[in-house]
């Protein structure tokens, strides 16, 4: 319980630092959001108007006070933009991110966790040296670049799925999928290479305890001791290590949004900086800190389940 | 546990342990080879990176030069007389921009882990020296810029201050700081309890003098084995803001925005794309097997940030 109010505390604060932090970069630095706002031939008044609307007429701290109570009120203000609700614009593009990454996590474990597997139980053979060679090769493709081959071998060439754009669930299930399978591939196949590295290297180590010999000598089944006894205890680092991940990961799905046209947060967060639209840069980047701040703290708790034994300890301050 | 080691790939290579293969090789005569074409992109006979040839748009590899628009007067429009590697969606010539590009992506993805390094390795070894509140303040600063999602940072300065290479370095070290300053602080801690730095101080060495000639000769190595790492981070990166857009402004080429610009047409000319695709692999891929060659003869071990 202690815990979570620590991790709460932890959150409040990151929110904070980013929100200042962003507030500050943002509306210190030159640059008039009145300008980029109205049209090429606006008169003066026309601009003054706007810096009245938006608020830019008044002093920097009386704004930031501002924003920060808005904020804690759940207010993000309003895109200079589309004239829209900040939050309301970043709830439309939530579900496409999140559908996106999910569906990357779960391809990049189905792939990781076998293959990892396979090579700790065949570790400095052949096969395990050839597979780990082939996931060091893949480890330098940039995401961007799998992108455009993928969308070339199998949007143009194969025409086995669209090339880009995004269909909402509402159109049916096999079409939403299919629009995202392009991009969760893009994403997971960088990944994947990261958690089964990891995973395998915990394998070996987890393969030489002396309870894996025990269930060896009871004659459990080769199959059963590698999935039931060793997986669970070898995947602590692969868990933190999809929670570090978490912020790369929205590297990657910038990348894969803006590529496959997919209208997601990332996305909406680029367009948003090309045209200089403050409020919606602002929402964007505290939506994604406190997405990463949360599935940390998710990942946190995650570890408690896989391994007991750390609920007893009591946390290192 | 000998065998243990052995099965965990820690020093699985041991007869050949100490030598590099050709995996170590190979990779660097290819960068060797892009520093040297980039450097001397001027010293080249090669076409302007901004001449058009409209004539040939997006022409395949090795096509004839036909009109030469952009400088004044045909005759003085320099390089050979047809596109060694084809041309983009605008004519240009496909060669010549790969190698201008290599001076951003190479001077990024060298400079930027080096302003990392020296911000963040000074920063650690103090903080690992001096453990009191000095230390303590130092680490605070690097966790808070450790635990900002980095991407969002980069995104900001693109957005307030606009992108030049030289802003590009410094936001980019700035990220890295805090992991090597991590680095530097752990092995700091590790030396400066070490009798060689007692016999030192015994002896009536200053402070700096200890911190220069004792500590600092032990712990650049893994410094300089988490830099190489992350010079292969930093060229993805870069490739990846131009290709969003948000990198060096056009007609400056990049890796990234050459990728970018050949989605267009990726259908009929895809090599518009592919070249400048395979060019950034090849040069990912060498500078990840340079840094696991080093690391696996010096013995240095992975250092997550």
């Amino acid at each position: 319980m202690r815990y979570f109010v620590r991790r709460l505390i932890h959150l409040a604060v990151v929110v904070f630092a980013v929100t200042t932090l962003t507030f500050f970069m943002l509306n210190l630095l030159p640059g008039d959001a009145a300008y980029h706002t109205v049209s090429e031939e606006a008169s003066p008044q026309d601009v003054e108007a706007i810096r009245e609307e938006l608020g830019l007429d008044r002093n920097v701290f009386v704004r930031y006070v501002r924003l920060l109570k808005d904020t804690v009120c759940g207010d993000l203000g309003t895109s200079s933009r589309s004239r829209e609700p900040v939050m309301q614009t970043l709830m439309a593009c939530l579900p496409v991110t999140a559908e996106l990454l999910i569906l990357s996590q779960i391809i990049a474990l189905s792939l990781a966790v076998p293959l990892g597997i396979l090579c700790a139980s065949k570790a400095e053979t052949i096969l395990d040296t050839l597979l780990s060679s082939a996931a060091f090769a893949m480890i330098s493709v940039p995401s961007f670049v799998m992108a455009i081959v993928l969308i070339y071998c199998f949007a143009l060439k194969l025409g086995w799925f669209p090339a880009t754009g995004y269909v909402p669930l509402s159109e049916g299930f096999l079409p939403n999928i299919k629009s995202f399978v392009l991009p969760s591939l893009s994403i997971a196949l960088a990944e994947w290479v990261t958690l089964m590295r990891v995973l395998r290297a915990d394998m070996i180590i987890t393969l030489h305890q002396d309870y894996i010999l025990a269930a060896k000598a009871k004659g459990v089944q080769p199959g059963s001791v590698l999935f039931k006894h060793a997986l669970r205890p070898s995947s602590l680092t692969l868990i933190t290590v999809l929670g570090i991940n978490v912020g790369h990961l929205m590297g990657g799905a910038l990348i894969v949004e803006t590529i496959y046209a997919l209208p997601g947060i990332a996305r909406l967060m680029v367009k948003s900086i090309l045209a200089r639209d403050v409020a919606m840069v602002q929402g964007c980047v505290l939506f994604i800190t406190v997405g990463c701040v949360l599935i940390n703290f998710l990942i946190d708790m995650a570890y408690s389940i896989i391994d007991p034994r750390i609920r007893r300890r009591r946390p290192i301050a | 546990m000998p065998d243990f080691r052995k099965r965990i790939g820690l020093s699985s290579r041991n007869p050949g342990k100490g030598r590099l293969g050709p995996s170590f090789w190979l990779p660097l005569t290819w960068i060797l080879f892009l520093v040297i074409s980039a450097v001397g992109a001027h010293i080249w006979n090669l076409p302007e990176p901004d001449d058009m040839d409209p004539l040939n748009s997006s022409a395949p590899p090795g096509c004839v030069r036909e009109a030469r628009v952009g400088k004044e007067v045909s005759g003085s429009a320099s390089g050979p007389p047809f596109h060694v590697l084809g041309t983009d969606t605008m004519g240009r010539d496909m060669a010549s921009r790969l190698i201008f590009g290599a001076r951003i992506s190479l001077s990024v993805g060298l400079l930027a882990p080096a302003v990392g390094l020296l911000l963040g390795g000074t920063l650690g070894i103090m903080a690992g020296f001096y453990r009191g509140r000095l230390g303590t303040a130092i680490m605070i600063v690097m966790d808070t810029i450790f635990a900002f999602p980095g991407l969002v940072l980069i995104l900001v300065v693109a957005y307030s201050l606009g992108v030049t290479p030289t802003n590009l370095v410094i936001a980019l070290g700035i990220l890295t700081a805090p992991a090597f300053s991590r680095i530097a602080r752990a092995n700091t801690m590790a030396y400066a309890a070490q009798d060689f730095v007692l016999a030192a101080r015994t002896l009536g060495s200053s402070d700096g003098r200890i911190l220069c000639r004792e500590i600092l000769p032990n712990i650049v190595s893994p410094l300089f084995a988490f830099g190489l790492m992350l010079v292969a981070i930093m060229i993805v990166v870069e490739g990846a803001l131009g290709f969003l857009g948000l990198g060096v402004p056009p007609p400056t080429p990049s890796w990234g925005g050459m990728i970018a610009e050949g989605r267009e047409v990726l259908d009929d000319a895809p090599h518009v794309s592919m070249i400048p695709s395979l060019v950034m692999f090849m040069t990912v891929l060498s500078f990840n097997l340079i840094a696991n060659g080093l690391k696996r003869v010096s013995g240095i071990r992975r250092y997550a940030p």
